[in-house]
């Protein structure tokens, strides 16, 4: 059998290429080219008026933060939203990231090259340790796999709470000072960019059908010859990796990490932002990674003096109110057009 | 031996009070599936229910003067006006909860029941959050710490070795009341019945004319008023209350009943009881730094070997 009969089954003896019709080449690489030009221009537009001081020190700080944020929901819509394995541990691996490239940076001093040298050992370490935690655990089912995530994330917490007595340089819980400051926006725009491309080929990639049919049927997709155990460690390894991505670059952008940082209330702010934006949407999470970094602060720069306190009672109404209008996301699963890859079949 | 002992007293006082809260999250999800993230907030407005109770004067004199009548009957209840202070303040929490659970659940969660299971979790985090972070406001209960009232002072009792305090046996004797009604309620009563079948079939429940709605609403109500007695025995045993206090005892709580097996109701007490002992025993024999570490470290293990926790019964995946 040269070709399967069901391209949306997944697994390595489907062909990924379908054959593609004519005029589709030319239209996919049409829609790549905009979307190139669309971010190389955002990109100026946001440089210049940074570099132009039109936007403040302040905003630019949060404009970083919720690119952060847009690299580490990624991630965990690639684990929940993609493959459908509920995970609530994702801080943990953030915090692993941020601590393994915080700790290089600041042993070998701080420059481009560290830094990358840093953001590649957070990501393999968060990585590595992803595939040790998720190889046992990842055969428990929905909640209970949350549970265990979320068990393994107050654990890490705990850990890093007593990591100084281990490594003294990492402070425990005092926190990490004298971390080098070498995030900039520039970076994260990069990187961020980087991580959409990679994501956005990797879901629409025979790869990515298969950890679909994971999370859509996991008995229905072990029956077609899906190798479920393979893909949902696949997905849980390459999500938990985008957290090391972003906790290297958070650890680089304010120069001081405390576990508290890294707790269980930062992990429902990244699963947020991924039901927020819509499960299995690439769209809705850059989008509402953004807007939700931007209410947070926005609200405290909008809200007069006096009801300050009530930013925090606003936004989980906000959050309520939401939900119950629009349970499914802003983006509901889909994707804006340029990201949509032009192939016959797949809509 | 005796500190041995005495730790293992103190684990299942703590080991009660996460019982009485871990009831309410396993009868929650065994109906709705819902993990009730906001169940640790209602325990928190429990324990302020109570202070506030204990610490008005108008209570206490209530509470004199229906100690003063029994006596008529019981001489020897002179002197239990305190006892019977501490007794309204718990029914006046478990009340306020109960109303609290059943109108959080109208609100927010009722609109979802039929929406995907992730947003009524998302809607229960941000109803958790809003609990917070409103009662952290300064004209709600404040961002300060207060000190727990305490009617009577604290005795405690020898018993070869062992110090049992006051504090203890009113712990364990107002849970072991409330889980022995939960018990009987829910396995003699019409509604608990009504409960047992919508948490088995939803709608064949429906078909032989229970009406689910009202079963989820008592369901919340019961399970709330139990974390609000949780929350003023938590007062009573650590006396510092502040409007977060309910995150840390909400998650543990609610592992416990996972560990046990969820859905099943002496699963939640045997897992809040296991949760409690190790984290009194991590702290009296390891580091207390790291009691968080092993409590959830067994969390995982046991869900490793037992994947629908230690009472859960096996669950077989539908084709």
């Amino acid at each position: 059998m040269a070709k399967s009969q069901y391209p949306m089954a997944g697994g390595h003896r489907t062909p990924s290429v379908i054959p593609e019709e004519r005029g589709d080449r030319r239209r996919r690489l049409g829609s790549g080219v905009v979307a190139t030009v669309v971010v190389l221009a955002a990109f100026a537009v946001l440089q210049t008026l940074m570099a132009l001081r039109v936007v403040n020190l302040y905003w630019q700080q949060v404009a970083t933060l919720a690119g952060i944020m847009v690299i580490s929901a990624l991630g965990l819509n690639l684990v929940y939203g993609y493959t459908g394995q509920f995970s609530l541990g994702h801080a943990a691996f953030y915090g692993i990231g941020a601590y393994a490239s915080a700790l290089i940076t600041r042993t070998l001093g701080g420059s481009v090259w560290t830094l990358l040298v840093g953001i590649l050992a957070g990501t393999l370490l968060a990585g590595v340790v992803a595939l040790a935690i998720g190889l046992p655990i990842l055969r428990l089912r929905s909640d209970y796999l949350g549970i265990a995530t979320l068990g393994f994330g107050i654990i890490m917490k705990v850990l890093f709470d007593n990591s100084d007595k281990v490594i003294p340089v990492l402070g425990g819980s005092a926190g990490m000072c004298g971390i080098p400051r070498l995030t900039t926006f520039m970076w994260v725009f990069v990187l961020a960019t980087i991580a959409v491309v990679v994501l956005r080929n990797l879901v629409f990639s025979s790869v990515g059908r298969a950890l679909v049919s994971v999370r859509e049927d996991e008995l229905a997709a072990e029956a077609v010859g899906v190798n479920t155990t393979k893909y949902k460690t696949m997905g849980f390894v390459v999500g938990c990796m985008y957290a090391g991505v972003a906790g290297a670059l958070y650890a680089h952008l304010y120069a001081y990490l405390n576990p508290a940082n890294f707790d269980f209330l930062k992990s429902i702010d990244v699963l947020l932002i991924v039901v927020l934006g819509g499960l299995g949407s690439i769209s809705g999470t850059v989008v509402a990674a953004v807007a939700w970094t931007f209410l947070l602060e926005g609200l405290r720069v909008v809200l007069p003096a006096a009801v300050q306190d009530w930013r925090m009672v606003i936004y989980p109404l906000m959050l309520i109110v939401f939900m119950l209008v629009r349970p499914d996301g802003v983006f509901q699963g889909t994707e804006f057009g340029f990201l949509k890859p032009r192939l016959p079949g797949v809509k | 031996m005796a500190y041995f002992l005495q730790q293992l007293i103190n684990g299942l006082q703590l080991g009660f009070v996460y019982a009485l809260i871990a009831l309410g999250y396993t009868m929650v999800y065994g109906i709705v599936r819902l993990i009730n993230f906001a169940h640790g907030d209602i325990f928190m407005v429990g324990a302020y229910l109570g202070y506030f109770a204990l610490s008005s004067r108008s209570l206490a004199t209530v509470s004199d003067s229906m100690a003063r009548s029994i006596v008529r009957l019981i001489p020897a209840a002179g002197t239990a006006g305190p006892v019977l202070a501490l007794i309204l303040a718990i029914l006046l929490a478990m009340a306020g909860c109960a109303l609290l659970g059943t109108v959080i659940e109208r609100v927010a969660y009722k609109p979802l029941r039929n929406a995907p299971r992730i947003s009524a979790l998302i809607t229960a985090m941000g109803v958790s959050l809003f609990l917070e972070n409103f009662t952290n406001l300064k004209f709600v209960f404040g961002p300060t710490p207060r000190a727990f009232p305490r009617p009577f002072e604290i005795s405690s009792f020898r018993l070869g070795g062992v110090e049992i305090t006051s504090i203890q046996i009113i712990v364990f004797v107002v849970s072991i009341i409330l889980m022995l009604a939960l018990s009987l309620f829910v396995n003699r009563t019409k509604t608990g019945r009504a409960m047992r079948a919508v948490s088995m079939d939803k709608d064949t429940a429906r078909l032989m004319g229970i009406n689910v709605d009202t079963v989820i609403s008592v369901t919340f109500g019961i399970g709330s008023a139990l974390a609000g007695a949780g929350g003023v025995l938590f007062g009573i045993a650590y006396p510092q209350i502040l409007p977060l206090m309910g995150i840390m005892p909400g998650l543990k709580a609610f592992v416990a009943a996972v560990l046990g097996g969820i859905g099943v109701i002496p699963g939640a007490m045997l897992g809040a009881v296991i949760m409690g002992v190790t984290e009194t025993f991590t702290s009296a024999y390891v580091s207390s730094t790291l009691r968080d570490a092993v409590a959830f470290g067994i969390l995982i293990i046991v869900l490793l070997v037992r994947p629908t926790g230690i009472l859960g019964k096996p669950m077989r995946d539908k084709v």
